[in-house]
């Protein structure tokens, strides 16, 4: 049942979008009105949420580590797996952020005959999640070429890479095929595994139909339905240079894609897709393992009223003397 | 305070690289005026429907290309009644020019560069010889 209501809601905002790319006032609001909101909601949530994090306090120091830590000098420490200074961090997010390390040692656990528990290997995800987030983004990149003129070098040299396969005219993406195949994947894993499926929320299925129903229409218009592209960047460099502009003829298809990545631009900042921002302040991942050798004092720490040993002392010097008993001072 | 710094300075750049378009557009004062496109002079109608020509062109040469090459069939008859030879030069490049059509629009959208032109030759390159 989880995932019918965000297919619903997915299916409805895709019909109004349709309904609404054919009439003039609608087309106003589909195609300026609302990617200006929605980038805007985007940006300042983004901002607003990355700033509470980076104001909210780090009560412990709390790197996940699986390496040896650096101690002696004779022991050979693992700098990447449990870092210890800058330059392990930094490579160990550069790492996780571009080729999700962390999702390569992804491993499934299955109760066997027996009953016997058994843990493997599971580097499907990892596949899947890197093909997808890697496609998303050469996807993005390459809409460039709508949003500024004249288009950069390497929009075009990219598209030249990513179309080398040469079938048909308008040249087969190998990124498009990638990306629905990934999101699918995805889609399926939380279909078929049990407790998977358990677990996902509404909002995890709605951010993969919000995606598939954006890459889907993107694909559509591209190889299926075409639309007039010039009129499309007609559209954009208006947006972006402040002179919204609507040109008369583009299909609703294209209002379809614009109204779903308006959505998932306003939606973003308050969803899990903010894993973006999130995971560069993810303490776990973010700290270098040396509090034995620097402290780490907790924000919270309530200032404790503390009576210690030489205080106390000093207080019963005279008693301490007379009773014969030794004073650390003497 | 240092984590602030990095924090911010992060958040800062990602802001300026998510509105790259819009300040190169400002930079390079783009508008949002297409180029012009080169008309043929002495015709009125093209191959197709003006509209499907716009959108669809590919998708036609493509058709031309197989119908040509695999089937033996050279002629094309348009949705006028007009009777075409499947040429890419021969025919489209008879009527429109590649630098100041085709290309032109081509750079505008960022189309990939076709790659036809590897083997199809722009006949404005070649005066007096037969496409
Ligand atoms: C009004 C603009 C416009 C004009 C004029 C134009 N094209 Fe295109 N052309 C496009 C667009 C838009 C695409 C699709 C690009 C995309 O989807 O990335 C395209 C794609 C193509 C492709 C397929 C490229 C690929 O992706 O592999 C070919 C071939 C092509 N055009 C040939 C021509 C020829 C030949 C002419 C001149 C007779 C011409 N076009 C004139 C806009 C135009
Ligand atoms: C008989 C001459 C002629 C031939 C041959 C011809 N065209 Fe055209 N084409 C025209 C004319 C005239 C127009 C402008 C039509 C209009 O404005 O309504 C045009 C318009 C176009 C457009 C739309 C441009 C725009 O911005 O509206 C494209 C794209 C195009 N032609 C591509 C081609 C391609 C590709 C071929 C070869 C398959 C071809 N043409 C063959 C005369 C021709
Ligand atoms: C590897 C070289 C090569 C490339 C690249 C190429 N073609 Fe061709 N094309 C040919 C050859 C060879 C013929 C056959 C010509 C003949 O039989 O007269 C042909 C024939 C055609 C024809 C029909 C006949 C004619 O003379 O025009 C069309 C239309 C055509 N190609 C379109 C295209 C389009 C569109 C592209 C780009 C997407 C393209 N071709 C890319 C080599 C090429
Ligand atoms: C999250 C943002 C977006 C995603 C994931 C996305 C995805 C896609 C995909 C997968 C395609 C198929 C073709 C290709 O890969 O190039 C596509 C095409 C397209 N997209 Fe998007 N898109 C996004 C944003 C936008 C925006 C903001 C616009 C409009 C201004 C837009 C306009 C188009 C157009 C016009 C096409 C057809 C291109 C063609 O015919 O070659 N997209 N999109």
């Amino acid at each position: 049942m989880k995932p019918l209501v965000p297919l619903f809601v997915i299916l409805a905002v895709i019909g109004l979008a349709y309904g609404g790319g054919q009439l003039a006032d609608t087309r106003y609001l589909l195609g300026i009105v609302l990617p200006y909101a929605a980038i805007a909601t985007f940006l300042l949530g983004f901002s607003y949420r990355v700033i509470r994090w980076a104001h909210s306090a780090l009560p412990f120091h709390i790197p996940t580590t699986c390496g040896q830590q650096k101690t002696l000098p004779w022991i050979r420490s693992s700098w990447i797996e449990n870092p210890h200074n800058k330059r392990g961090v930094l490579t160990r997010m550069a790492l996780e952020i571009l080729l999700f390390r962390s999702l390569f040692r992804n491993s499934r656990a299955q109760i066997e005959e027996g009953p016997r528990l058994l843990y493997t290997e599971n580097k499907w995800l990892w596949l899947g999640a890197l093909a997808f987030h890697w496609s998303l983004l050469v996807i993005l990149l390459r809409h460039l070429r709508l949003f500024v003129e004249p288009v950069p070098r390497f929009v075009i040299g990219m598209d030249t890479i990513d179309g080398f396969l040469q079938i048909g005219a308008p040249q087969l993406l190998i990124t498009d095929v990638v990306v629905v195949a990934a999101l699918l994947y995805l889609l399926k894993r939380r279909f078929t595994d049990r407790r998977l499926r358990y677990i996902s929320l509404y909002t995890d299925y709605f951010a993969l139909f919000l995606l598939l129903g954006i890459v889907i229409t993107g694909i559509l218009m591209r190889y299926f339905f075409k639309v007039d592209l010039e009129g499309v960047k007609q559209l954009a460099l208006g947006l972006v240079t402040f002179s919204p502009t609507l040109p008369a003829a583009v299909g609703p298809l294209f209002f379809v894609h614009l109204t779903l990545v308006s959505l998932l631009f306003a939606y973003f900042p308050y969803s899990k897709l903010m894993h973006m921002g999130g995971i560069f302040l993810s303490p776990t991942r973010n700290l270098a393992n040396d509090s034995r050798r620097q402290r780490h004092v907790n924000p919270w720490n309530y200032p404790v009223k503390v009576h210690t040993y030489q205080e106390w002392e000093e207080e019963f010097h005279d008693k301490i003397k007379n009773s014969g008993l030794p004073l650390e001072k003497e | 305070m240092r984590e602030k710094l990095w924090i911010y300075g992060g958040l800062l750049l990602f802001l300026v690289g998510v509105t790259f378009p819009v300040w190169r557009d400002a930079i390079t004062h783009a508008t949002t005026q297409p180029p012009a496109l080169e008309m043929p002079a002495n015709q009125k109608q093209c191959v197709a429907p003006t509209d499907y020509m716009l959108t669809s062109h590919m998708k036609l040469l493509m058709d031309w290309r197989t119908s040509a090459v695999r089937d033996n069939n050279w002629k094309y008859t348009s949705f006028n009644g007009k009777v075409y030879q499947k040429r890419f030069s021969g025919t489209c490049l008879q009527c429109h020019s590649k630098a100041k059509f085709c290309d032109r629009c081509h750079t505008y959208v960022g189309a990939r560069t076709p790659y036809c032109w590897n083997c199809h030759v722009d006949p404005a390159l070649v005066k007096g010889a037969t496409p």
